[in-house]
């Protein structure tokens, strides 16, 4: 009746590998963002996998909290955003490059 | 459950779906130049895995992605969307940074190669005891399992994530504050960082553009 | 008596401490008085100390005594302590005597130089480093003496250090010193390492210990810091330099004292010289060479001093000659008349030089017989000494010398005469042109006619008389028909096994004498005859030998042009490019090291995340890789 876990497993991984792709290639900086919840969402997939696996509710649990953490990061993330590129005509990630050494 | 071996039709079906969804969702993400259209691919995907929580017997999380990352998250990210300008399109086939295509292109395939290579290969599952619990001990729902864990071995955790939360909310509150007109110009970073290319004036309400929902101090005063 | 003869060195050392102190304040002439008094005072401290000597009997003519213990390492004790035998007073007395004589005589010769009273700051410390290093009771004392001399030397030689030739001549004069003085050290490190003291007694004692190639690397060594101190081949070029320097130095170190050091080394390690024949041979032969190459230039050379300090340099090469023919004790009677005679002739050039106004052009002096008769009488005396016309010193010390040389080797007593007769001739040449013809000396310079030439002080006179009486009496001391009295049985004991005494008959001995009469005769009128009247003989004064020999351009092209060409070489290439090179090149690299890094830093957010899908590439890697080959 179960589907082995390395499927899931591989799915995850492409998710993930999805996820980063995009957050190195795109400029927009919510879509940037939207990447990260992506990977966020492989990671959980991953753990919900291996506690299925392994018979643990504690794979569970870590998705729960993961799933409160990213909620809170996405507020904080986006009030950042806000403040930044409030008056910006575009929203890109590269107009902050005053760090270069 | 490891019992079976052969996963059964409907299983696999839902798995395949699934899994088109998910990944055709991600592409979109990826790939869409509005930014609206890449938060409903983000949805899309969303779904997807909650569905494959579902099919993982973990009914609450599959719940609990729907109603927080679906309902609000992504809702968040449509409402700043708004804010900053919805009908802005970027220019994704341009790239200014060089080498930054290939060598991205280049590192995730690797990094996907090498995680497939190790699923394939290697041996996962150690058979190790449960340690927070077992899932199916008991016969109990879902439900029953997390909350028990959550409350009794993850107390802390949980209330750290509370207090966490508090914290974010005041944080974006300050941060997503305007700052009032006795104020001198510049703190909690209200001019953008890199003020000189464009040459914005830093000009409080100068600015027209999509809607600053703050109540206008400014202009009571002028 | 003897036992406070170490005050003869405390009392110069006193009497620079007190000028360093006060000597500015005391001024001219107090400060000289000061000098002149301690030194006169180590004078009178000789005198008793010879006289409690003279007082033993002959074979107990020994007092050694330690003060206090200086270097106690392992098996190296060095204690300091004074060795006082006939021939260390012997060399207290004329150096004592003649460096008070000297200090009497710069009071007036230094009267009104500004620096009056650092002079004899310089002397007093020179007395008293000459006489720690004729008393010390072991070799690295008696360096510590020999090194005290070399400093002062330097000190006097630059005094006037404002002129560029006095400054290079001081150099000069302490690097041929030093090179020496390595060859003293390389002696004591031998001793020290066969014999396993510095403890002359105890060196003596055990001399068999160095064995004959170890008695003949000694010899050499020592030979080799003897021609350092004292101006002999082939170290000999910096003493005519050393003339820069005021001529009272010239008198008392160059002539009298320091320069007499060396040979005193070898008198005092003549039982060590015993050991190596070959040696021995070595050290007459630069001896006798010396003496000859000398007399050559010094028949050539137009300032007076250069005329004395190559006689200088000729009559030390016989003491050598005779250390090496084994005749200690005719080469100390020599040291001991040449050091009246010579410093009586520096002292009288000195007042020839005082009294016209630093002129030292011999070309330009004569008929000054007249105009400084003091001046003039003493040098008659010394001139007399120095040819060797008997009765006078220097006849009888020559003679006694050129009788031992005769014996061990006809050929060097040949080149002996040859030399004795052009030292004749040219301290004529010297007098002649000096004292007699015309009064060249008053030809215009310039367009002026200079002043007279008037005759010194009396504080500058007394010593040229007392050195006068000196070099015409001073034969006494030893005349060749009485060996056994006098002088020869005073120093015997020193030299017991050692010496090497003339066998031949006194027959043979009044031949030879007369011979060195007749031969000193017959330059002394080969010289009136020539330089009576002209002046200007330029054939009888090649550059060859005006030029010494070219020893000087010798020395410049071989050593000298290669040392600056390397110090060239180390300072532009080595220095510059590779050290500078290194470090700035270390600089450098990190500074392009660090421009390159930095292009990492561009300021993009999104490179910064390809860095970390960088991070995360290489981690999966190693996870494969260790779980594949693991």
């Amino acid at each position: 009746m179960s589907i082995p876990g390395q499927w899931y497993l591989i799915l995850a991984a492409a998710l993930f590998t999805i996820g980063a792709l995009g957050l190195l290639i795109r400029r927009n900086v919510l879509v940037m963002f939207m990447c990260i919840e992506l990977m966020l969402n492989a990671a959980n997939l991953s753990f919900v996998t291996f506690s299925r696996m392994l018979g643990d509710i504690g794979g569970q649990v870590v998705v729960f909290f993961v799933l409160v953490v990213a909620a809170a990061e996405v507020v904080v993330g986006l009030g950042i955003v806000v403040a930044i590129f409030r008056r910006r005509a575009n929203a890109s990630a590269d107009d902050l490059h005053v760090l270069k050494g | 459950m490891l019992g079976a071996v052969h996963p059964t039709i409907p299983d696999s079906l839902t798995f395949a779906v699934s899994a088109a969804v998910i990944l055709s969702g991600a592409i979109g993400v990826i790939v869409s130049r509005n930014a609206v259209h890449a938060a409903l691919s983000l949805v899309a995907t969303l779904f997807g895995v909650a569905v494959l929580f579902i099919e993982e017997q973990a009914d609450f999380l599959a719940v609990v992605q729907i109603i927080v990352y679906a309902g609000a998250i992504v809702v968040l990210f449509l409402f700043v969307i708004m804010f900053l300008g919805v009908d802005r399109r970027e220019n994704v086939a341009d790239e200014p940074l060089r080498g930054q295509r290939p060598m991205a292109l280049l590192l995730v395939a690797i990094a996907l190669g090498g995680v497939v290579a190790l699923g394939v290969s290697a041996h996962w599952a150690t058979g190790a005891r449960a340690v927070a619990g077992s899932t199916t001990a008991g016969h109990h729902p879902n439900v029953y399992v997390l909350g028990k864990s959550v409350f009794t071995t993850y107390l802390f955790a949980f209330e750290a994530t509370a207090a966490l939360l508090v914290i974010a909310v005041v944080g974006a509150v300050v941060l997503a504050r305007r700052p009032r007109m006795d104020e001198a110009a510049g703190l909690t970073g209200d001019e953008p960082v890199a003020d000189e290319p464009d040459g914005d004036p830093a000009d409080p309400v100068a600015e027209s553009g999509a809607g600053d929902g703050s109540p206008t101090h400014e202009e009571v005063s002028r | 008596m003897v036992h406070a003869a170490y005050l003869m060195a405390l009392l110069p050392l006193a009497g620079f401490a007190v000028l360093v102190a006060a000597g500015r304040r005391l001024g001219d002439p107090w400060a000289g008085w000061v000098g002149t008094v301690a030194v006169v005072g180590s004078f009178v401290v000789a005198c008793i100390a010879l006289a409690g000597l003279l007082s033993e009997p002959a074979s107990a003519r020994h007092f050694s005594a330690n003060y206090f213990s200086w270097i106690t390492v392992g098996g190296l004790q060095v204690k300091v302590g004074i060795l006082l035998d006939p021939l260390s007073m012997t060399m207290c007395m004329f150096v004592t005597g003649v460096s008070a004589l000297i200090h009497l005589y710069s009071i007036g010769y230094m009267k009104g130089d500004p620096e009056f009273s650092k002079f004899f700051i310089y002397l007093n410390l020179f007395v008293f480093s000459m006489v720690l290093l004729v008393l010390a009771n072991n070799l690295l004392v008696m360096f510590v003496g020999w090194e005290g001399v070399g400093v002062c030397s330097y000190w006097l030689v630059s005094f006037w250090h404002e002129r560029d030739s006095a400054a290079s001549a001081g150099k000069k004069a302490f690097i041929y010193n030093r090179v020496g003085d390595v060859g003293f050290l390389i002696a004591l490190f031998l001793i020290f390492s066969k014999v396993g003291s510095l403890d002359l007694t105890t060196i003596f004692a055990h001399r068999g210990a160095l064995g004959s190639a170890g008695a003949t690397a000694v010899a050499l060594l020592l030979l080799l810091a003897a021609a350092g101190k004292s101006a002999q081949i082939p170290l000999f070029n910096w003493l005519p330099d050393a003339m820069e320097g005021p001529t009272p130095v010239s008198a008392l170190i160059h002539a009298a004292t320091m320069v007499t050091a060396g040979v005193y080394l070898l008198c005092r390690v003549n039982s060590i010289l015993a050991l190596s024949p070959d040696a021995m041979w070595v050290i007459a032969i630069i001896g006798g060479a010396t003496a000859f190459v000398a007399a050559t230039i010094a028949t050539s050379q137009q300032d007076i001093k250069k005329v004395l300090v190559f006689s200088t340099v000729s009559q030390i090469g016989y003491m050598v000659l005779a250390v090496g023919t084994g005749a200690y004790i005719a080469a100390i009677f020599l040291m001991v008349a040449h050091a009246f005679y010579k410093g009586l002739l520096f002292l009288g050039a000195g007042s020839v030089i005082h009294g016209l106004h630093d002129e030292q052009d011999l070309k330009r002096m004569g008929g000054l017989a007249r105009l400084l008769p003091w001046t003039y009488g003493t040098f008659l005396v010394g001139w007399l000494a120095i040819a060797g016309i008997p009765p006078f010193s220097g006849f009888w010390a020559k003679s006694d010398v050129l009788a031992n040389v005769y014996q061990k080797s006809p050929a060097l007593w040949a080149l002996g005469l040859v030399t004795a007769i052009l030292t004749a001739y040219y301290m004529t040449r010297l007098f002649v042109l000096a004292f007699r013809g015309d009064d060249r000396w008053a030809a215009a310079v310039d367009g002026h006619r200079p002043s007279d030439p008037h005759e010194s002080p009396w504080v500058m006179r007394a010593p040229l008389v007392v050195l006068a009486v000196l070099a015409f009496a001073g034969g006494i001391l030893d005349l060749p028909w009485v060996h056994r009295d006098g002088f020869a049985s005073w120093l015997s004991p020193v030299f017991a096994h050692t010496l090497y005494l003339a066998h031949e008959g006194a027959g043979l001995q009044v031949v030879l004498a007369v011979i060195d009469a007749v031969v000193a005769v017959i330059g002394v009128s080969i010289a009136f005859a020539l330089w009576r009247r002209s002046v200007d003989k330029p054939t009888l004064e090649p550059a060859f030998l005006q030029r010494v020999w070219y020893w000087d351009d010798f020395y410049d092209a071989v050593i000298g042009r290669p040392g600056q060409a390397m110090a060239r070489f180390a300072a532009t290439v080595v220095d510059g490019r590779i050290i500078d090179g290194a470090v700035n090149g270390a600089a450098a690299a990190v500074r392009k090291g660090a421009s390159g890094v930095r292009r990492f830093q561009t300021g993009y957010v999104r490179n910064y995340a390809l860095g970390i899908a960088l991070g995360l590439a290489a981690v999966i890697a190693f996870v494969i890789s260790r779980v594949w080959w693991s």
